[in-house]
């Protein structure tokens, strides 16, 4: 009897368990906004309409459902974005998305077997401007070209559908999102900005003066860098650009050795716990740095929390132009997509002006499209959009793209660009002798993988080779 | 029927033979699949390219590698700060407990407490101390001692380095400090209280009948601290980020940032050679010989 009611007991429990996992409480967050507004509207003419309709249309009560769209994705991996994405930004879509986030290698992995197998579950592929190229090479990419009209219209810049072709005519992915690498600023520091300097359109030498009137002026040291996060990106396409125009072809050159410098007199500026830093929000916000550099999501929580106290600024500029690093995000299909309809859909609804915000606002994501950031939209967020815009807009910009056509070797880069920094910055050596010698490291990188120059570099024949 | 029994009996010989095994063989199997078979790989990630030549060019690349020399270094002088420290402070806390004064049991309670905390977290908690904006400048500030913040994670000092070793101190003294208790605590009272009775005063108890007898638990104690030493990695990582640099901190970051797993296989491969060689020399020098063991 007692045995029968543990039984009944264990099992009630089970249940209870699957039905709690069954049903997780989505959260919903509900907006109303309400707008009031009379327009005033003259009638000055009245017009009969005399068209003949032509067409019937048939409108099912029903709405279109797509079915199930598999959408693998380098990008929102952490849970939390990956519960945004499925929770809010895919929720709408009339269909059931299945979203699968996954790390470079397992992506690759997947869709690389599906296509050599000749079938797959996967229809949609998020990734990275320089994730797709192993897989446009072993041509597991659709060709997406129908569907640039639609992006054009929304707005999404030439320079970056080029970008999905590759040098080809066909067109391998749709832009889909975007993030990038600004400067933060604290407002307290705007008293010590240099004489006749224009915050938005800064010079390096003009933000390193910045940095040393603040010294000079408080005895601390308030510029900081993610040395211990992505500072190999300050390097590869922030300052190498700016100061030689180049990132690969460029990195032993004269211009060079005058970049790097200026870096250590830069430095003597730079707050020294820097070599701790990952994400430079923490930093700004306990006001240990008021300048900085990171990428957009690694700032966005001072904007958040103290949007009143930060500027959000574009990079500056060196002797060559604006050198600055767009984080490129595309949708692609490959070519076992089971469900073509469904993710050609999926990648329209992607694109959309309100899907777009959403993402923005949930995932840190910004617009790959024109959009009209509406008042809801947090003011940090806005601060960050419009320094992104100025950034990507100004006319001396040197865009310079993340690695491409290194494939599982794309860390390597940074190692040697991190390594010639802590050799002459950190380690005080001789800059021509480190350039040299780490020169030969990249170059033998690039004549192993076979890489091709890519921007900023000039489009090459073969692998890219340093000057 | 009689041929029978005396096959069932040796059957059953068979099996009272087999069984030791039997039962080793799950711990066998565990340690194989998970030690011994990944150790192997990384052997062969470590000396082998992709399509599967023999090459020693990874350990070469290692060895001219920009900060390989300077992680070499780092670890070998946390070794050599971390344990004598941990060890003189573990043998003295242990020695004390053992002294049976009021309330000992509450001390190895105490002392054991930061066995419960993550190595992470425990970088994470000195870093919060040291830090710019940290505990200690506060308290500092606020005693009246310091107008600005003291920069104790400056790169350039030596202070990352003294954060590391305290922040290791405080959390892994504690393994140390139970291993030598219970060592302490198999030794007989008998004997001490025959040096008692010899006249031996206290020092002379402790190095004479104390610490010879405890030398397999002081083995297995430094083996183990050295090892770890060896391995640090999420502490320095914690409290200095890039400032300072370790071996298994190159052997992670070559394996998940510059995504080159041989090179990391590489680099375990020399911390698992320091390891063996420094867990040699202590087998060497501390050897017990039979007739001390208890």
């Amino acid at each position: 009897m007692r045995r029968r009611v543990l039984l009944v007991l264990t099992a009630t429990l089970l249940l209870g368990l699957l039905a709690a996992c069954a049903t997780p409480t989505p959260q919903v967050i509900k907006e109303t906004v309400v707008v009031t507004k009379e327009v005033p509207v003259e009638v000055t003419k009245i017009v009969e309409v005399t068209k003949v309709v032509e067409k019937e249309v048939m409108v099912t009560p029903t709405p279109v459902d797509y079915g199930k769209v598999a959408f693998i994705s380098t990008q929102c991996v952490p849970v939390e974005e990956a519960e945004k994405m499925r929770g809010v930004i895919l929720k709408d879509f009339p269909g059931e998305v299945e979203f699968i986030p996954a790390d470079y290698a397992t992506f690759e992995d997947t869709v690389m077997a599906e296509v050599k197998a000749g079938k797959g579950k996967i229809s949609v592929i998020g990734a990275l401007h320089g994730q797709f190229p192993t897989l446009v090479a072993a041509g597991a990419l659709q060709d997406l070209s129908h569907l640039v009209d639609m992006a054009k219209e929304r707005g999404t810049p030439d320079a970056f559908i080029e970008l999905g072709k590759y040098g080809t005519d066909k067109q391998y992915f749709i832009p889909w999102m975007q993030a990038t690498y600004i400067l933060a600023a604290n407002k307290k520091a705007l008293d010590y900005l240099p004489e006749g300097a224009d915050p938005e359109n800064l010079t390096w030498e003009q933000f390193r003066d910045w940095a040393k009137n603040i010294y000079e002026a408080t005895g601390d040291k308030k510029l900081g860098f993610p040395v211990n996060g992505l500072l190999h990106r300050f390097l590869e396409g922030y300052i190498y650009p700016s100061y030689t125009g180049g990132m690969v072809t460029t990195f032993k050159t004269s211009e060079a050795v005058e970049m790097w410098k200026f870096i250590k007199d830069m430095w003597q500026y730079v707050h020294p716990e820097s070599m701790s830093y990952e994400f430079m929000q923490e930093p700004l916000l306990s006001e240990e740095v008021w300048l900085a550099w990171d990428h957009t999501a690694r700032l966005i929580n001072a904007f958040k929390e103290r949007p009143d106290d930060f500027l959000a600024l574009p990079a500056p500029s060196g002797p060559k132009g604006k050198g600055f690093m767009p984080v490129v995000v595309g949708l692609a299909m490959p070519v076992t997509a089971p469900n073509q309809k469904g993710g050609e859909a999926l990648i329209e609804y992607l694109t959309r002006p309100e899907v777009q915000i959403t993402t923005l606002r949930e995932v840190g994501f910004f617009p790959m499209i024109k959009v009209d950031y509406p008042g809801y939209v947090a003011k940090g967020i806005r601060l960050q959009g419009e320094a992104v815009s100025k950034q990507a807009a100004a006319p001396d910009a040197i865009p310079a793209m993340l690695p491409v056509g290194l494939g599982p070797r794309s860390g390597e880069i940074n190692k040697i660009y991190r390594d010639a920094f802590t050799r002459i910055v950190i380690n005080n050596e001789d800059i021509e002798t480190v350039l040299k010698e780490e020169a030969e490291k990249l170059q033998t990188l690039m004549n192993e993988t076979g890489a091709p120059c890519w921007p900023p570099d000039p489009p090459s024949k073969g692998a890219c080779q340093v000057k | 029927m009689k041929s029978m029994a005396i096959g069932l009996k040796q059957v059953r010989l068979r099996r009272l033979n087999l069984e030791p095994y039997i039962l080793l063989l799950p711990s066998m199997v565990y340690l194989a699949l998970f030690f011994a078979w990944p150790m192997f790989q990384a052997f062969r990630l470590a000396f082998q390219t992709d399509d599967g030549h023999l090459t020693l060019s990874y350990l070469q690349r290692m060895f001219g590698d920009a900060a390989f020399i300077k992680a070499l270094r780092t670890t070998i002088v946390l070794v050599v700060s971390i344990v004598p420290i941990q060890f003189i402070l573990a043998l003295t806390m242990a020695i004390l407990v053992s002294e049976r004064l009021r309330g000992a049991d509450l001390f190895v309670y105490i002392y054991s407490i930061p066995l419960a905390v993550s190595d992470l977290a425990a970088g994470i908690i000195w870093f919060s101390i040291f830090t710019e904006r940290g505990y200690l400048n506060s308290l500092l500030y606020n005693l009246g001692l310091i107008q600005k913040p003291f920069l104790f994670l400056d790169y350039r000092t030596p202070w990352p380095i003294v954060g590391i070793v305290l922040a290791e101190v405080w959390r892994a003294t504690s393994i140390v400090f139970v291993i030598l208790v219970a060592g302490l605590q198999s030794i007989p009272r008998d004997y001490i209280e025959a040096a008692e009775i010899f006249g031996a005063n206290w020092f002379q108890r402790v190095w004479k009948v104390i610490l010879p007898l405890l030398r397999p638990s002081i083995q297995t104690a430094l083996i183990l601290r050295t090892i770890l030493a060896v391995q640090v990695f999420a502490v320095v990582v914690a409290v200095a980020g890039r400032g300072v640099t370790v071996l298994a901190a190159e052997a992670y970051r070559w394996y998940s940032e510059y995504r080159s797993p041989h090179m990391a296989a590489a680099y375990a491969m020399f911390i698992l050679v320091i390891s063996l060689a420094s867990a040699f020399i202590y087998l060497r020098t501390l050897r017990v010989r039979e007739e001390m063991r208890l």
